[in-house]
């Protein structure tokens, strides 16, 4: 009786994921040409798709995205991975000196 | 706990080992002109020395595994992802990840300014972080016992 | 109405059931995973273009950066994806890490038996 209750919650939550879906989202494959709210026809990645190439001197705009238009966001989840690591190395290897 | 596999998965791990370094470097360094890049090339690279610890165990795996190098070479590739931005900053060109190499040509190897030297650098980072997870996983755990 | 969003929600309610109704701690980090698959599907989907290629130039397209800057699908939510694979596998590892410890502490994995600290 006890676990009815989440049961019920995550068939609720699913259901209204979907139903938002699909009625509420601009149509699937419209990618500039997109209204939301008061915005229209103004997308950025329109705009580094045109000029990404000359600017970077990279053919791979995936790429000039991550490293030059957002080098900075990439040097912080340089960070975030060296943390983990460390964390993980302290819960197993901390005991290694006592033995 | 029994560590270690059959003779087939030995010989055969021990003859593609090359091939899987050579494959995981070229996806590294060709990072501004095909999909891949640093992080995808990394893990390529720590998956091949992972292989060879699973099919021997940790003792008499043919590659020699010394802790403190590796933990080196990771903050190594750390600072000079930190490094190269900092110069861009420094020397003139005004913004933090500003390019100090020249451009090049489009769709040559040696193009793109300061991209190859961040590719590799964040490729050594993220092998020697997957390498360690790994091993220290498997050492407490216990796979290196016959 | 289209595929990709629905597979994209019914990943992410599956994941949910995983993280609330099992009573085992790596059932839970699987759950945990089988979520975020659901949320990177949804962000790539977001960016398609009608019957367009890659956001890679190569080939016969060298001269011809206007005709690809018309054909090419949106190339900013899989940068953000590829930080976000990063970021998750640090999540596991450190989850993982610490279900071992708990079951060498507890003897057990079942959550609702792990109530105080360790005496």
């Amino acid at each position: 009786m006890r676990r009815v209750v989440p049961f019920v919650a995550v068939l609720v939550v699913g259901a209204i994921l979907i139903f938002t879906v699909i009625n509420y989202l601009p149509p699937f494959g419209s990618f500039p040409q997109r209204k939301l709210g008061a915005f229209e026809n103004q997308s950025i990645g329109q705009r580094i798709l045109e000029n990404g190439p000359r600017e970077t001197g990279a053919t791979d705009v995936v790429t000039s995205v991550v490293w030059d238009y957002r080098g900075y966001d990439t040097m912080g989840e340089c960070t975030i991975l060296f943390t983990a690591v460390c964390g993980v190395l302290m819960l197993f290897l901390a005991t290694r000196g006592q033995e | 706990m029994m560590a270690g596999m059959t003779t087939i998965v030995r010989t055969i791990s021990r003859l593609l080992f090359p091939f899987m370094v050579l494959f995981g470097v070229c996806v590294v360094l060709h990072g501004h002109l095909t999909p891949g890049g640093g992080f995808q090339g990394g893990v390529i690279i720590a998956a091949s020395f992972v292989m060879l610890w699973l099919a021997y165990s940790l003792e008499q795996s043919p590659i020699e595994f010394k802790l403190f190098r590796t933990e080196v070479l990771e903050a190594i590739g750390g600072l000079t992802l930190a490094t190269v931005g900092l110069i861009g900053l420094v020397m003139g060109v005004g913004k933090f990840f500003g390019h100090v190499l020249p451009l090049g040509i489009l769709g040559n190897l040696l193009s793109g300014g300061d991209l190859p030297l961040l590719n590799i650098g964040v490729g050594v980072e993220v092998a020697a972080s997957i390498v360690l997870v790994f091993y220290a996983m498997l050492r407490k755990t216990g796979w290196d016992e016959k | 109405m289209s595929l990709n969003y629905v597979v994209a929600m019914l990943l992410i309610a599956l994941g949910l059931y995983c993280l609330l109704l099992k009573r085992n701690l790596i059932k839970m980090v699987i759950g945990l995973g089988v979520m975020t698959d659901g949320i990177h599907l949804f962000l790539i989907s977001m960016g398609y273009r009608e019957g367009g290629i890659a956001a890679i130039i190569s080939g016969s397209m060298l001269e011809n950066t206007a005709g690809f800057a018309s054909a090419a699908v949106d190339p900013i939510p899989q940068a953000l994806v590829l930080t976000s694979i990063v970021i998750n596998i640090c999540i596991v590892a450190l989850a993982l890490s610490m279900a071992i410890w708990i079951y060498r502490h507890y003897g057990t994995l079942d959550p609702s038996e792990i109530r105080r600290l360790h005496e």
